[in-house]
């Protein structure tokens, strides 16, 4: 079999992924552009180990840790999307913007004001926490108390 | 699948224009994955794209089978295709994700993105034609398990791979730690 | 000591005396006055004794090396040269520099800044003294400037009023404009003679054995004129000198008398040979001294402040100098230097007593009070010597100097010159000519301006109705100069406020309300020292010719009947001219008593403004420079701050256009980076595939 075959579908797949990490909205579907990025590589490192019958089989090993490695990333990943949605009421990647130069006008709904006025105002989400979360019904006062305490 | 590579190996290099089985079944597979992943960025159904995603990531263990990757194909089944894929599908919905249509599922800068990786994707593809043109991989097995059974795999693993193979499983557990803490960081804090 | 010691301590004493002086002035006022006097005192003195023991011999020199020029020929030395002319001028600038100090500590006694006013009077003189003494260009170029920028203090003393800040800026300015080319003058003189030496110049020139001749004699002579007429007010560059009148009185006589403008012909006189050696630059010193003299005493006929008649008396007397260089009898010129000094000395302290007294620097308002010959009798008669002397009348000093002037004029005339040294060439015929008309006008304008003066000041009348305006020159619509300059007795005497010079003309014309200012004894004492040498100065004629070049300087009889008759012309013709005009005054309150009006008639307008030179001056240089200043400032602020401005403007544009990218958008940061990720993988592509490919 042709090694351009694997090569090429793998810089396509990645390519495509690489589209999605840029122009998608959502958080969760960047990730999983980036999931299909990883898996581009992947299909790299099985065709090379193909193609080099490697004693040691270091591509697949390696393709092994990395697919170990993506499911901790989604993992963490998700906490974080969940964590940021709770605090902003949106998993929104372009509106998190509190890094961005002030000075401007205040652009999109989440990044006018200060921290501690979104941080306040997640009353949305509420009840998406109250159905994950199953029970905790103190869950109203919102992070605000957290951080507090933190 | 030894048996589906019927290729002699003396054949040499063969051009494009004749292809073997093999390499038909994975020029289909790898259409078929291709268009689940872009349907995956594209669709404005947030849903839709994580089980197009499952299209996808189906479609890369099963050239992981073709590729004689045996182990790593039904790794990638069962992690990809059955936790990750699992996962952000309740990462979406404690998202509250709309089910249906969404039209800002795309950001404004959706045309430069697709300009970048168009150029990427012309730039590395001509790299790797370039590159890889007269390159052959000879997926005939001579004798014995083949290269990606599990036996051999697990061979490589456990005898030259241990200690990063150890190492992974601490970085597992940190992430779960991780996971958890972040999940239920306000729960600690209000109880 | 030796006569060289002597000599070198005479400029030395009051210039320590000036640094002392500036030292010590706040710290112990106790010793300013004497400090101030002693030194000058004590170098006029030494000024004597060096004088005495030269005694018109052979000159007496002696130099030291003071700096190498780089060039082994031409060193500059702390030259002495003691001649004739040298210990003469040297005596003459002591005696009046001790008798201004003397004047000073009574004139300027209430003065705030009375310390520093003496220690650049003793800077002053011994600058003067520095450039009477000097045998070397250089050092007496540095005397020369000395001498400018002490101008420019003591001119400016009384620097709260515009008019003094104004005038000693011009006396610098003016003068340095003569100075550039008078440093070319000096340089060039010194490459084509070989030396920086006065006496060794003059042996080249002078000498029939070498046969040395100038390459460029007229260049030369006409640079240092340049330098000459700056610093003696000759006539392109003269008017600086009626300015410089904002100044302290003493000042005033410091300047006209002794230093600054005397250096100017007492330069030209040591250098004679120079310009004798161009005809040329002969026949340009003689247009220029003759113009001046004519037009400077037609000026001092319309002025109507005191000191401004006697500042252009005073360039008058200079150009007779002058005029008696450009016939190159340098005895005759500096013989009228030393009488010139004494009397002019004279009248401008006794002006000063004058204003102290009157409380008023016009003329105009002395006439309307009155009576100022009987409240300053000493200061009236002195005066009268004076103005006699000034007027050439026989047994005056002036009289012998100014006929020695013409004489000399006669002579070159009719073409019978005497040769001041050995291989001089005669001076031009027409010089001569020129000299000896000018001469006599000035003469007839001398008297005329004397008596007008003398009339006005002493003869005054007190007017009946003292508000008269001066109508017939306000009709004139004539341009004040120096408009309503504050007289000197209120600046010298700081009271609460300056008085407006209206109230105080009102003042002093209401004579029942006038306080009376007793002169301080010490300046009456001076005036009849200077006195003294006003009257018989003149006589030395007889014994002068041994100290100088050898030539008579005794009147002829020719000269003698014309010019004395021009001067009794002139001065019945003044009389006759104030009769008439203060009888019409005394009928018509709105006539002025001023007979210049009279006399002059159309052309008062145009002589009380100085015939429009300034106007002229400001029309051709000063605009022309103001608007380069602007052209200058526009470029410098618009074009030239432009581009720094510009610099940082730029930067803070490129500054704002660069915080637009930070958008917050981690996508979009995102995508920069893969593009320029991509965009250096493609160059490193390319460049490997076109280096080792190909």
């Amino acid at each position: 079999m042709h090694l351009a075959y694997p090569a090429v579908l793998a810089v396509l797949l990645f390519c495509v992924g690489l589209y999605g990490v840029l122009a998608r909205r959502n958080a969760i579907l960047v990730l999983m552009a980036v999931e299909l990025m990883l898996n581009a590589v992947n299909l790299n490192l099985v065709a090379f180990d193909v193609w080099l019958r490697d004693t040691l089989h270091a591509g697949q090993a390696l393709t092994l840790f990395t697919i170990a490695i993506a499911a901790a990333e989604i993992g963490i990943g998700l906490a974080i999307v969940l964590l940021v949605h709770r605090n902003r009421g949106s998993s929104d990647i372009d509106r998190l913007r509190d890094l961005r130069e002030s000075g401007g006008p205040p652009g999109g709904d989440s990044s006018g004001g200060s921290r501690d006025e979104k941080s306040v105002a997640p009353a949305t989400d509420n009840d998406a926490d109250n159905d994950a979360e199953s029970g905790s019904d103190q869950q109203v006062q919102g992070p605000a108390a957290g951080r507090r305490h933190a | 699948m030894s048996v589906l590579l019927a290729q002699p190996l003396a054949a040499g290099h063969p051009g494009f224009l004749s292809p073997s089985g093999v390499e038909i079944v994975f020029v289909l597979v790898g259409i078929v994955t291709l268009g689940a992943a872009l349907v995956t960025v594209a669709t404005r159904q947030l849903v839709h794209a994580a089980l197009w995603l499952v299209v996808a990531l189906g479609g890369i263990a099963v050239e992981y089978l073709l590729l004689t990757a045996e182990f790593i194909a039904w790794v990638q089944v069962l992690i990809y295709v059955g936790s990750v894929v699992v996962l952000i599908l309740f990462g979406l919905m404690l998202t509250k994700a709309p089910i249906g249509r969404s039209p800002d599922a795309d950001s404004g800068n959706r045309w430069i993105a697709l300009a970048v990786s168009l150029a990427a994707a012309t730039t590395l593809v001509t790299v790797v034609v370039d590159a890889f043109r007269s390159t052959w991989i000879n997926v005939q097995e001579p004798t014995g398990p083949g290269s990606g059974s599990s036996e051999v795999t697990g061979t490589a693993l456990f005898r030259h791979w241990v200690l990063p193979f150890e190492v992974l499983s601490v970085l597992l557990l940190a992430a779960l730690v991780g996971a958890i803490v972040l999940s239920k960081r306000n729960k600690a804090g209000e109880r | 000591m030796s006569t060289t010691t002597l000599a070198a301590l005479v400029p030395a004493l009051p210039a320590l005396g000036a640094l002392a002086g500036l030292l010590l002035g706040r710290r112990a006022p106790g010793f300013v006055r004497p400090l101030a006097v002693l030194p000058t005192l004590a170098a006029a003195a030494l000024a004597v004794a060096v004088a005495v023991r030269q005694g018109g011999g052979t000159p007496v020199r002696a130099a030291t090396e003071l700096a190498p020029t780089g060039n082994e020929a031409l060193p500059i030395q702390l030259a002495l040269n003691l001649d004739g002319f040298a210990v003469l001028v040297a005596v003459l600038v002591g005696v009046v520099a001790t008798c201004v100090q003397l004047y000073s500590t009574g004139y300027l006694r209430d003065d705030p800044r009375y310390a520093s006013y003496a220690a650049l009077v003793s800077l002053f003189t011994a600058a003067m003294f520095l450039v009477v003494y000097s045998d070397d260009l250089i050092v007496l170029l540095v005397g020369w400037e000395v001498m400018g920028i002490c101008s420019y203090f003591l001119v400016g003393h009384y620097w709260e009023t515009p008019a003094a800040r104004a005038a000693s800026l011009k006396a610098f300015l003016v003068t340095k404009l003569g100075d550039v080319p008078f440093l070319i003058g000096i340089l060039a003189l010194a490459s084509e003679t070989g030396s920086f030496r006065i006496s060794t110049v003059v042996t080249r020139l002078t000498s029939s054995l070498s046969g040395f001749e100038l390459t460029h004699p007229t260049l030369i002579a006409l640079l240092l004129l340049a330098g000459v007429a700056g610093k003696s007010a000759q006539l392109p560059l003269h008017s600086w000198l009626p300015d410089a009148m904002a100044g302290p009185t003493p000042v005033s006589a410091l300047i006209h008398a002794a230093t600054m403008v005397a250096a100017g012909i007492y330069f030209v006189a040591r250098l004679l040979p120079v310009f004798t050696a161009s005809a040329a630059a002969l026949v340009v010193l003689a247009v220029l001294a003759a113009l001046t003299m004519t037009g400077s005493a037609l000026a001092a006929l319309a002025q109507d402040d005191i000191k401004r008649v006697l500042a252009y008396s005073t360039i008058s007397q200079l150009a007779y100098m002058a005029a008696a260089l450009a016939v190159a009898d340098r005895g005759a010129a500096v013989f009228h230097l030393l009488t010139h000094g004494a009397f002019k000395a004279l009248l401008f302290l006794a002006a000063g007593v004058l204003i102290h007294t009157a409380g008023t620097n016009s003329l105009t308002v002395m006439a309307r009070s009155g009576g100022i010959a009987k409240r300053a009798p000493d200061a009236f008669w002195t005066m009268t010597i004076a103005l006699l002397a000034l007027a050439a009348v026989p047994p005056f000093s002036g009289f012998f100097s100014k006929e020695a002037v013409l004489a000399g004029a006669e002579h070159a005339a009719f073409g019978n010159a005497h040769a001041p040294f050995e291989g001089a060439h005669a001076a031009p015929v027409s010089a001569g000519w020129i000299v000896l008309v000018a001469g006599l006008v000035t003469a007839l304008l001398t008297a005329a301006y004397a008596a007008r003066l003398w009339l006005l000041a002493f003869r005054g009348t007190p007017a009946v109705a003292p508000l008269a305006v001066r109508s017939e020159k306000a009709a004139e619509h004539v341009p004040e100069q120096v408009p309503q300059q504050a007289p000197e007795t209120e600046l010298a005497h700081p009271g609460p406020a300056h008085r407006p010079a209206h109230r105080a003309e009102q003042e002093a014309a209401d004579s029942d309300a006038l306080a009376h200012h007793p002169a301080p004894a010490v300046m009456t004492v001076v005036l009849w020292v200077l006195a003294l040498p006003s009257l018989v100065l003149g006589l030395t004629f007889l014994v002068l010719p041994d100290w100088f070049d050898g030539a008579s300087l005794t009147p002829t009889l020719t000269t003698s009947v014309l010019a004395t008759g021009v001067t009794l012309v002139g001065g019945l013709l003044t009389y006759a001219t104030w009769r008439h005009s203060s009888a019409l005054a005394a009928l018509h309150p709105e006539h002025d008593a001023d007979p210049g009006v009279l006399l002059l008639g159309p052309l008062h307008r145009h002589a009380a403004a100085g015939f429009h030179l300034d106007a002229l001056y400001s029309a051709t240089v000063v605009r022309p420079v103001r608007s380069a200043a602007r052209l200058v400032r526009f470029l410098d602020r618009e074009v030239v701050d432009g581009y720094v401005a510009g610099a940082g403007r730029g930067s803070r544009l490129l500054g704002a256009a660069v915080r637009r990218a930070q958008t917050g958008n981690v996508q979009t940061y995102l995508g920069a980076l893969l593009t320029g990720s991509l965009v250096l993988a493609v160059i490193a592509v390319v460049a490997v595939t076109g280096n080792g490919g190909a």
